[in-house]
């Protein structure tokens, strides 16, 4: 018979639609609204997945984001996840899970030989047993524990589902819907703050759902939805269930995952499965309710053992017993509402308590419904392997160390109720320093240094009444100072049960002879005796023993076992827990998908992709492009079956034979203008501005303020207070930002302002021999004439009517031109000066060729100016002034700078004209030497000669200067290359710069 | 994420910003001579404060102005912000 746990009546699933599922390959039936647990539960599963170093056989021990066992692998292939918590998995039709850390199966898993061995595998046994010999660490050890010990599997696959990042601003963000965050989230929406509310759970309610208690005159869960209802119709509250607040972080940066897909069925393709959402918040209310702790006894991790609170949930919520021989054992008086709750259902529960009795209103509901309860008495031990089947009941002796009798008693479930922990992640996040309170035997917040507010049973306020008033009270006095209106919401009078004190009794001595294993935390397999063993072997500090036992840690964050930890060691080390202190809760407080994380930020979207307004041109043309930073730049136009080289070569080629034509918008391009731009310029370049006239360009030098060199580029003189710059396409940020430096906080004096204009214009350069004749026919009203436009001149020209600007400036050692126009017409201008240079065979040439031309002219650029060099390393000594003060003037006398053997830029010939050297290649003295080899410099760049038709290369070499001539090694490990080479001048083609000046 | 209150734009995400250093540092006046000392001060030395830390931010994805941020290292709060002219 299916689902044979399950309740006739009673929960909030809808019972009309059936859905089926597969758990470890095993068909199953559940109904719309359950999770994976509640659902298994109601088949009568509890054995969910195997521990994670011994192996030994776990159940569901909660219900919600506190369930540590039933971590589930979902699905298969690329939409595998592992590590689901099965008690917050909504079931859908279809939907396949199944155990982790387990083969073969979960019933049958050899890696449980661990549990028979677990005397010789306690805490720390890997630090001790696998040191020697430190090469079996990566090939031996590491590998097998890592297949033995672990959660889930990860996909190896590209993760197919969208996910979706929102940014939201709010006055008051409440996490958590319970009474308080109900209460605090209606007080601030009426009084006009801008509110998001956000529940983990679908269902809003909280405690509510499951608590047998009147607000107004409505049960809980009537007023829950009823404030939901009021709280949707407010315009200025945004309202989101399944929607977990997982990381609070710097400045009210609040972090919250909403799961918006896994739980329809048959969603949308295109519904995102996750949207991350950043919220800033003025102020946050933390309303996260509190988890109940587990009992340590023998076997507590036995599938059957789970929170009280968590039996009567699947009762109350998903109409499901977790057994029909409960056993409930407490020792505080909430263990008795689940107690209540099987006897309301027909079932007759056995409670145990450790208390002697209690004056607790629900206690004598208890006594009066005739429930079984045996006070001073605890749970020992559970037998059972894979579902409990008895439990052994002790009745404790005078001083609670031992036992006086101990007795067998079948059960099919033990619920534990140790008192409950507040849920102090958030708050802790935030910077709270955490206070014990010795009342409720638990850590709650304090004042946190953030804009951060708990309230109810997050900080120890259990009763209802004490939640409701202080969710409205702080719902309304944190509006009112925000929006400063005063409407107040009256608080409702409510009904709940009483309650009496609780015993702080907790951890059940074993018995005489006995040696159970007695879990403290489930998901790291953590034990008494473990903790026990760490304290023996001298780790005193709370963290040292988490991070030696791996209390608290991984995915789980010590929520079940964080107190139960301290309070162990506290009893040992004879301290009171205060004293232990707290381990860091860190972010996320739940597991947070990659994916989410990274958002549409995958793939071409990882980063913002520029092209220039060429760019369609240069795909119909073939274009192979490159990455230049941001940009997106033809490397080469490729023809037929043509390689990099090849094409590098005939466009190299076609530029110092005819002319070619290059995209060159990606430079940056910087308007400066005012009266004091001369003077601006004088400063931070290292050359003389003061005497450039109207209509020049020239080449400029820019250091850093240690010497370093930064950047060069030319810069023309438009007018007399006009000028524009340029700059390499690397750089053009930086250099901005160091410019607006010392306009704004260095020289605020300086009357100039400067702008990016890298986007207005589109950029080409026009090189070769036939550059002139073409620009004749280009500009055929403009005298382009070298008397007209000199080398490094420039002039204004209209293209058919569009207003351009040329620039006579070379980087390829040509007659050359740099042409530039508003961007919107940048396809227009390259159109027509293809058409029109078809008579002087023109052709475009790429990235790949333009290094080619600078190369062989020795030309330095990026590759050159690596961070790593001053001027006189690129022969630029000429560019620095002795007449006047620049950035970086200072930092040039430092000794090393001025050392004569410094490294400097020279030309690199292999001797035998043939082989290509590899660009980063050492250089050496002796090729053959044994290592260490010294270095005395590197290869920066290389190209094939189109002058010379060898290869050719540039180098920064120490003392380069008195080297020409001489034979060196370059020496390339990566590529296994040893070549002798020459070291030759830099200026390999045309060293006169005959050429650009023609 | 920090919110910088840029005192040209009013608060925004820490990502419309970049960190531009010690904003205590002044440039030496190269008027007059400076020793190696003061300037190699000045380029590679700075302090490492626990606590409050005077340092500039650049409004890089906004207006594009540099200012100057009082900001504790520690627990990151921002004291104050003010324009490059004002002071702290």
């Amino acid at each position: 018979m299916e689902q044979k746990f399950r309740l006739e009546k009673s929960g909030y699933i809808k019972r009309d639609k059936k859905i089926s599922f597969k758990f470890n390959k095993k068909k199953y039936f559940g109904y719309e609204g359950d999770t994976l647990a509640s659902a298994l539960l109601a088949n009568g599963v509890h054995l969910v997945g195997r521990s994670f170093k011994y192996h030994r056989p776990r159940g569901f021990i909660g219900s919600g984001v506190e369930e540590t066992n039933a971590h589930v692998q979902l699905y298969s292939g690329e939409k595998t996840e592992p590590n689901a918590i099965a008690t917050t998995v909504e079931l859908v039709e279809g939907l396949i899970a199944k155990s982790q850390n387990c083969w073969p199966s979960v019933s049958f898993d050899l890696g449980a030989i661990n549990n028979f061995f677990s005397k010789i595998f306690p805490a720390g046994f890997y630090y001790k047993t696998f040191m020697w010999p430190k090469s079996f660490w990566y090939r031996v050890y590491e590998p097998i524990i890592r297949k033995a010990a672990g959660l889930g599997i990860a996909p190896l696959k590209p993760d197919p589902d969208r996910y979706e990042h929102k940014f939201e601003y709010c006055d008051i963000l409440v996490v958590g819907s319970g009474p308080s965050g109900l209460a605090s989230a209606l007080a601030a929406g009426k009084n006009g703050a801008r509110v998001i509310l956000a529940e983990d759970k679908p269902r809003f309610g909280g405690s509510l759902l499951t608590d047998d208690v009147t607000i107004g005159n409505k049960n809980g869960k009537d007023w829950a939805d009823e404030i939901i209802t009021q709280l949707k119709s407010m315009p200025n509250v945004i309202v989101k269930n399944r929607s977990q607040v997982f990381g609070y972080y710097d400045h009210n940066m609040m972090v919250m995952i909403e799961r918006t897909k896994d739980h329809i069925q048959n969603p949308n393709e295109f519904t995102p499965r996750q949207r991350l959402w950043y919220i800033r918040a003025r102020e946050v209310i933390i309303s996260t309710g509190s988890i109940e702790r587990p009992l340590v006894f023998g076997n507590n991790d036995r599938p059957g053992v789970m929170l009280a609170s968590a039996a009567k949930e699947y009762i109350k919520v998903y109409g499901v017993l977790v057994g029909k021989k409960p056993i409930i054992f407490t020792n505080n008086d909430s263990g008795y509402e689940t107690a209540l709750e099987f006897k309301k259902n027909g079932i007759d529960p056995l409670i145990v308590d450790v208390r002697t009795d209690s004056n607790g209103s629900v206690v004598q509901e208890a006594k009066n419904l005739g429930i079984n309860i045996k006070f001073y008495h605890g749970v020992v031990n559970v037998k059972g392997y894979l579902k409990i089947k008895s439990a052994t009941i002790g009745k404790l002796n005078n001083n609670k160390s031992g036992y006086e009798s101990l007795e067998n008693i079948d059960c099919d479930c033990v619920c534990v109720s140790g008192n409950w922990t507040p849920t102090v992640h958030l708050s802790s996040q935030s910077g709270n320093k955490l206070k014990f309170d010795e009342k409720i035997n638990a850590f709650i917040p304090n004042t946190s240094r953030q804009n951060e507010n708990t309230i109810g049973s997050a900080k120890g306020s259990y009763t209802l009444k004490k939640a409701l008033d202080e969710g409205f009270n702080t719902g309304f006095n944190l509006s009112k100072k925000i929006t400063g209106r005063n409407v107040a919401t009256t608080i409702p009078s409510s009904n709940e049960k009483s309650y009496e004190q609780q015993d702080k009794f907790w951890c059940m001595p074993l018995p005489k002879n006995k040696n159970y294993k007695r879990c403290v935390d489930f998901q790291n397999d953590v034990y008494v005796s473990d903790i026990e063993l760490a304290l023996r072997e001298g780790f005193r500090s709370i963290e040292h023993v988490k991070r030696y036992t791996t209390l608290g840690m991984a995915t789980d964050q010590g929520r079940t076992s964080n107190l139960n930890g301290l309070q162990l060691v506290s009893s040992i080390e004879k301290k009171i827990v205060p004293e232990v202190g707290h381990t860091t809760f860190r972010p996320p407080f739940t597991p947070v998908t990659i994916g989410a994380i990274v958002g549409r930020e995958v793939g071409k979207h990882y980063r913002p992709t520029r092209k220039s307004p060429m760019h369609s041109w240069h795909e119909n043309a073939n274009a192979v492009f490159v990455d230049a930073g941001l940009w997106l730049r033809p490397r080469y136009y490729k023809e037929n079956n043509e390689t990099l080289a090849q094409a590098a070569k005939r466009e190299a080629t076609n530029v110092r034979n005819n002319v070619g034509i290059c995209d060159v918008t990606s430079l940056g391009k910087i308007d400066i203008k005012g009266p004091d731009s001369v003077e601006f310029l004088n400063r931070v370049y290292t050359n003389a501005w003061k005497k450039l006239p109207v209509g020049k360009s020239r080449y400029g030098l820019m250091l850093r303020e240690d010497g370093i060199v930064l950047d060069d580029g030319t810069t023309t003189r438009i007018s007399v207070n006009h000028f524009h710059m340029t700059t390499t396409t690397a750089q053009a940020a930086n250099v901005l930002a160091h410019l607006e430096f010392y306009l704004q906080v260095v020289w605020p004096e300086l009357s100039v302002n400067i702008l990016s204009t890298t986007e207005q214009w589109a950029g080409v350069a026009l090189a070769g021999p036939n550059s002139r004749n073409l620009l004749s026919k280009i500009f055929p009203e403009t005298d382009v004439s070298n008397e007209s436009i000199p080398f490094m001149g420039y002039k204004e020209a209209n293209l058919l009517g569009v207003p351009a600007r040329i620039f006579r400036i070379s980087f390829s050692g040509e007659l050359a031109y740099e042409i530039n126009i508003e961007s919107g017409y940048g396809v227009f201008m390259w159109e027509q000066i293809i058409e029109l240079g078809k008579e002087y065979l023109i052709e475009p040439y790429g990235t790949e060729a333009l290094s080619t031309l600078r190369i062989e002219m020795g030309h330095v650029a990026g590759s050159e100016i690596d961070g790593r060099v001053i001027a006189s390393d690129l022969s630029l000594e000429g560019m620095l002034s002795k007449k006047k003060d620049f950035i970086g003037k200072r930092s040039l006398n430092r000794e090393a700078f001025l050392n004569p053997n410094r490294e400097k830029i020279v030309g690199v010939v292999p001797l035998d004209k043939k082989t290509m050297i590899p660009e980063g290649s050492h250089l050496v003295m002796d090729g053959n030497a044994s290592l260490p080899n010294p270095k005395l410099g590197h290869i920066s760049a290389s190209c094939w000669s189109v002058e010379y038709n060898n290869p050719f290369s540039l180098a920064i070499l120490k003392d380069g200067k008195n080297k020409i001539g001489d034979k060196l090694f370059a020496l390339s490990p990566l590529k296994n290359k040893n070549i002798p080479v020459e070291i030759v001048s830099s200026h390999y083609v045309d060293p006169k710069g005959e050429r650009v000046r023609s | 994420m920090l919110e910088i209150k840029c005192p040209y734009c009013g608060k925004r995400s820490q990502n419309e910003f970049s960190y531009g250093g010690d904003a205590s540092l002044k440039r030496p006046s190269l008027e007059k001579e400076i020793s190696d000392k003061e300037w190699n001060d000045f380029i590679y030395y700075r302090k490492n404060p626990r606590g409050k830390h005077e340092e500039f931010w650049h409004h890089i994805a906004g207006c594009r102005q540099w200012f100057k941020v009082l900001r504790s290292t520690t627990t990151h709060e921002i004291f104050k912000t003010a324009k490059v002219n004002e002071e702290l």
